[in-house]
């Protein structure tokens, strides 16, 4: 047993978790009141756009200066699959700490790649959405809409791109055996953190994408 | 990886390390509180200057001491320093020194995520004031109301100082909330139970959960106020379809709590020291803590208090009146708790107490007035006059700076070792009580007579003279105390550090140990009996305790010093800082880039340097 | 101890009428009080207040007669026997939990109903007035009646006012303390307030929210007439409003002009004429809207309409009283006056420049 598990049994905390553990959770429940008022932001704004272009089908907004027909400018069916995509990682990410656990390394590293993987594809996603948005022109400034589109899901993006860092850091790691059980708990606060960023897209799929 | 201070690596500490270098790397607890008290009583009487000028200022009519952006700059930034620069850190200075103590820890749960707080609000302290130097000091109010605060009508670098300022220090809040949250939740020593915590601790402790709520909808109202200023969108600017007014619900969902935030710490001392200066137990600790935390949970729910005047529409202006006066319910209960610890006590009458009863006694008119403005039609005769002047400042001055100072008196030997002198004391809070109320009592009557706040100046017509005079010389006898104050502290530093232990009779874990404490805090981590430990110890020796021996320390193993936190304050202070530089030249986000390779080099040292 | 508790509650009776007394005694000093209601809104909102007050008197009072009397009564000395260690009562924490609910709730009630009563517009016979706040001065609109005013609004005693009031840059907030509470005014919405004097006179009101350099100066008055009076004042204001014809009314100037000093004006005929060629050389009319003038037509400007300005008690919202040396003091050097006033001349004007704009304008009743 490694000095700091032998210590850590002889320092027992008033909760039983360890400290880094707490800590994961509070700045989560900390992150949930950030996203919360971005989405209040964004239902503030919702339908009160002056200009095109719109998320959803409206029968006419003003566009380039006069009244047009409005065409969606959501891709539904490609942020579905980015959604299943991000929900399936935090899947993998459960059979990677379950690797690391019991000491599987090959198990520890390949479901945490696919972890990777699935977090690249989905960030690879986003900015697909953002350029084909922008082509189509929706800029940062162009409406209450998009400003408050991209800042929301901007945010969450960049708490994705850390997630994607951070694991890979680990996925380095674990890959030259610096994973082993007894370090387990690191894998486990990322994941923690990653499971959060998972249930904050699960909420902004709905209300943003999905919702009229 | 080792971060936590439960895990241990061999070599230990026999003596505090000493020299510039020593205090730039250190990641104890007792040495970080003592750099964010000096930081923070630095700028606090920063704070107090711009004060100064301005009542200088307003002594006569159409004065011209100083100019009309002058002045809007002083309040501004009076506004802002007094609160983030002033009042907060220190608190975060007993925070820093005392929740360990007073839980039986060796230190917080993560020393170096508790410097790297210290540093980054430096930087922000400094960042903010160095505006001053430019001539573009924050000027459109330290509430920033949209949209005064847009790119059109504070064109310059003022605004930006104060959007970026604020936040660096909100990732400095964070840091510190996240640290002491963990630390009272997971290091408490055997036996101390949540509700055997002394109140300071319980009620530090629910201010970092206000905390780690309230400064997230700060960051992001921040961040959509520089958007607009800088990327051309349009959340709070109407002609874009956007709306002024969730500047003020979103700022207010931040800045109500805020204020608990600043008065709860000061709640806590009071609540500590009315029991050990009145010889009993604090009266009714259960209701207290209850009170304490109702008090946070609803402070969540009355921030548009703050907006009567804006025009909600009835209904909201009747939910929010009947919050707001709900609160008072739990506030009450706290006032009458202190009444009820010191009925029937044996009162010491001792400077800590001469401030804490100051406190309770300034605490009540500024409670009383706050009930007053509760009430939304009268409120719109109120408001956005001197009549709310006097009333926050009943509350913060007479509240958390009495409170403050109350600790500071209390609190001093074991920081220190030196004991502060009794009549300089007492002369510091006679001088300060007079001119605090002489300074502050007036304006009740000059915001009810009709003279708004935030005015440079004022006409003659208006009968405003006297008062305005009078208060000016309060002000003045303020400033005097703050004097006499750092007398008594210099006075104190050229004694031999030999205080006691427990020079008044403690209840609680911090005067077990020697003063100052000893690096590692305690030999043996005490065991608790209840929320009055010292107390508890003192009875079963047959009332009188023996002065503690220094003890070896040997085999403790505490964390290792690190600068790793000071140089990912300087990344944030770069990432952040950088963005005053979009109007300069569009290649600034090269110097964000360079901020984020600090940031992140910073973070993977820190990360994987060992804690011990 | 029952002697001074009982001392101290006959005293509190007292205490909470002396206040109010030494309030109202204090508040004839002060023109710009609210505790001197003139008007029906202020005097709804002051009856609440009084409620607080009377409440708040009396915890004090008893508060901190208690406080004073514990702290006098249990000091002890350093060797004094330990006191009994009294660790709480359910009792106390219920009574005075639910004892200031009650007097909340006192508060409450009248609250509430004061709240539904001073939210909405004022409807039925009632002067229509807009108001709109700019950086740094007041215009008022008096749409049914065809009127443009600013930093001077005329209303007639006895009868309501509903003020529907915008801002064309940032917050500002409409503080009358003698007639109403203030309102906040927003871009792009429009916010209710409304009242009824009580009395004629000349009342001073304020910007009450932030609003940048100026907003110390950015005053206005309130001039309460009867009936009459305020009919004649329309029926003078309506002559030149870009509400009425688009200004296209000739004013009657025959009203001699003043002097600000040594130089001699051009003679009133040519006065309009020689004023009227200064407003459009020195850059006035880009800003301002003038009886006779191109800009007689244009109701929004950046500064206030001019057409009846020698008529108005004060000059720049509310600052100076208006006198030919303070308008000529401002014509000099408006910056000086009030810096970082939006108000920039082209050039300094000469003396000759600026007692013909004296004149001129001044000869706009």
């Amino acid at each position: 047993m490694s000095v700091a598990a032998a210590h850590a049994l002889e320092h027992p905390t008033s909760t039983g978790i360890d400290s880094k553990k707490v800590a994961i959770w509070t700045l989560i429940g900390s992150e949930c009141l950030l996203f919360a008022s971005l989405i209040s932001t964004y239902l503030v704004y919702k339908g009160k756009s002056l200009v095109g272009p719109l998320p959803h089908a409206e029968s006419q907004c003003m566009l380039h200066g006069k009244m047009q027909t409005c065409e969606p400018i959501f891709e539904i069916p490609l942020v579905t699959f980015g959604t299943a995509v991000l929900l399936f990682s935090s899947f993998f990410v459960v059979l990677a700490l379950y690797g690391a656990q019991k000491g599987n390394r090959k198990m520890l590293v390949g479901w945490l790649s696919m972890t990777v993987l699935c977090g690249l594809f989905f960030i690879g996603m986003q900015v697909y959405e953002f350029s084909h948005f922008y082509h189509k022109g929706l800029g940062y400034s162009t409406n209450l809409f998009s400003s408050t589109f991209y800042t929301l899901t901007g945010f969450h993006g960049s708490h994705v791109t850390v997630g994607v860092i951070w694991l890979s850091t680990l996925l380095y790691r674990a890959s030259r055996g610096k994973v082993p059980p007894e370090k387990a708990l690191n894998l486990e606060i990322a994941a923690l953190y990653w499971h959060f960023v998972d249930v904050v897209w699960i909420v902004i799929f709905p209300v943003v994408y999905l919702m009229r | 990886m080792a971060t936590s201070v439960l895990d241990h690596a061999p070599g230990t500490h026999a003596q505090a390390p000493t020299g510039i270098w020593s205090w730039i790397t250190t990641v104890d607890h007792k040495r970080i509180g003592i750099l964010y008290g000096a930081t923070a009583f630095l700028f606090f009487l920063i704070g107090g200057l711009e004060a100064l000028f301005m009542r200088i200022q307003l002594m006569k009519p159409d004065n011209t001491f100083v100019s009309a952006e002058t002045f809007n700059a002083l309040f501004t930034m009076h506004g802002t320093t007094m609160i983030f620069l002033g009042v907060m850190p220190l608190s975060a200075m007993f925070f820093n020194f005392f929740i360990p103590l007073q839980i039986g820890a060796r230190d917080v749960a993560f020393p170096r995520l508790n410097a790297f707080s210290y540093w980054v609000f430096l930087a922000g302290g400094l960042f903010i004031n160095f505006s001053w130097l430019l001539n573009a000091a924050p000027n459109a109010g330290w509430f920033g109301y949209a949209n005064l605060t847009s790119n059109q009508y504070s064109p310059g670098l003022n605004t930006d100082f104060w959007v970026l300022g604020l936040q660096i220090l909100g990732v400095a809040s964070m840091a510190a909330a996240i640290n002491f949250f963990v630390t009272v939740v997971n290091l408490r020593a055997p036996g101390m139970k949540m509700l055997r915590m002394p109140m300071f601790t319980w009620m530090s402790f629910i201010t970092q959960i206000l905390l780690l709520l309230a400064f997230p909808v700060i960051t992001i109202a921040l961040v959509l106020l520089m958007m607009d200023r800088h990327f051309g969108t349009h959340f709070f600017i109407p002609d874009g379809g956007g709306d002024p007014v969730l500047w003020q619900h979103l700022f207010w969902i931040f800045g109500h709590p805020e204020v608990y935030i600043l008065i709860l710490p000061a709640f806590g001392i009071v609540s500590e020291v009315l029991p050990v200066f009145s010889r009993k137990p604090l009266f009714g600790y259960t209701a207290m803590v209850f009170s304490g935390a109702f008090i946070a949970f609803l402070g969540f729910g009355v921030w548009s208090h703050h907006m009567f005047a804006t025009g909600m529409g009835p209904f909201a202006d009747s939910f929010f009146a009947l919050s707001t006066m709900l609160i008072a319910i739990p506030t009450g209960v706290k006032i009458f708790n202190w009444i009820g610890t010191i009925w029937g006590g044996s009162l010491q009458m001792k400077t800590p107490l001469y401030f804490a009863l100051g406190m309770v006694a300034m605490f009540i008119i500024g409670g009383l007035s706050g009930v007053m403005h509760s009430s939304p039609p009268a409120d719109l005769q109120q408001t956005d006059t001197y009549f709310v002047v006097a009333h926050f400042h009943y509350v913060l001055f007479g509240g958390s700076i009495f409170g403050l100072t109350a600790g500071a008196y209390y609190w001093f030997p074991k920081m220190f070792g030196r004991m502060l002198d009794e009549t300089i004391g007492k002369w510091h809070f006679w001088l300060m009580f007079i001119g605090f109320n002489v300074t502050f009592f007036p304006m009740h009557f000059l915001g009810l007579n009709g003279m708004p706040r935030r005015i440079y100046t004022y006409p003659a017509g208006l009968n405003f003279e006297f008062w305005n005079q009078v208060q000016t010389w309060g002000s003045l006898l303020l400033g005097v105390s703050m004097l006499v104050f750092v007398y008594n502290i210099w006075k104190a530093a050229r004694k031999p550090a030999n205080a006691p232990a427990d020079p008044w009779r403690g209840a609680t874990l911090e005067w077990l140990i020697p003063s100052p404490p000893q690096e590692f805090n305690f030999g043996t981590v005490p065991a608790v009996g209840s929320s009055t430990p010292a107390w508890d110890l003192r009875r079963a020796n047959g009332g009188a305790l023996p002065e503690p021996k220094p003890e070896s320390g040997a085999g403790i193993h505490m964390p290792r010093p690190s600068y790793w936190p000071a140089v990912t304050a300087i990344g944030v202070l770069v990432v952040i800082g950088s963005v005053l530089f979009t109007h300069a030249f569009h290649q600034w986000f090269f110097i964000t880039l360079t901020g984020a390779a600090i940031l992140i080099y910073g973070i993977y040292r820190w990360a994987f340097e060992p804690a011990f | 101890m029952e002697t001074s508790t009982g001392t101290l509650r006959r005293l509190a009776r007292y205490v909470p009428a002396v206040c109010l007394l030494f309030l109202l005694g204090c508040a004839e000093n002060y023109p710009q009080t609210t505790l001197n209601p003139r008007g029906d809104f202020a005097r709804l909102v002051d009856g609440l207040f009084r409620t607080t007050v009377f409440w708040a008197v009396i915890v004090f009072v008893l508060v901190e007669g208690v406080l004073v009397y514990a702290i006098l009564k249990f000091r002890g000395r350093p060797d004094d026997p330990e006191p009994r260690q009294t660790h709480g009562s359910t009792v106390l924490e219920v009574a005075w939990t639910i004892v200031p609910a009650f007097i909340l709730a006192a508060i409450a009630v009248p609250t509430v109903k004061t709240i539904f009563k001073t939210s909405d517009y004022a409807t039925g016979d009632v002067v229509q007035i807009e108001v709109i706040g700019h950086q740094w001065w007041w215009e008022f609109r008096y749409t049914e009646l065809g009127v443009v005013t600013a930093n001077e609004m005329h209303v007639p005693v006895g009868k309501t006012v509903n003020l529907r009031m915008t801002t064309v840059d940032v917050l500002h907030s409409f503080w009358v303390p003698q007639f109403a509470g203030k309102r906040d005014v927003f871009a792009g919405r429009h916010n209710p307030l409304w009242f009824k004097a009580e009395v004629t006179g000349i009342f001073s009101g304020a910007c009450a929210e932030f609003c940048g350099e100026q907003h110390a100066r950015m005053m206005f008055r309130v001039v309460s007439q009867t009936q009459d009076e305020f009919d004649a004042w329309i029926a003078q204001q309506r002559v030149g409003s870009p509400l009425v014809n688009g200004g296209r009314v000739a004013v009657d100037t025959t009203v001699p002009a003043d002097t600000a000093g040594a130089v001699v004006p051009p003679a009133p005929d040519s006065l309009q004429e020689a004023g009227l060629a200064l407003f459009n050389s020195t850059g006035c009319i880009g800003c301002h809207s003038m009886v006779g003038a191109a800009t007689a037509g244009v109701v929004r400007m950046t500064g206030p309409n001019l057409s009846h300005v020698g008529s108005r008690n004060t000059l720049v919202a509310g600052l100076l009283p208006n006198t030919p040396e303070n308008l000529a003091k401002w014509l000099s050097n408006p910056d000086s006056v009030k810096s970082g006033t939006l108000m920039k001349l082209p050039r300094k004007l000469t003396d000759a420049e600026i007692a013909t704009l004296v004149a001129y304008l001044r000869s706009h009743q």
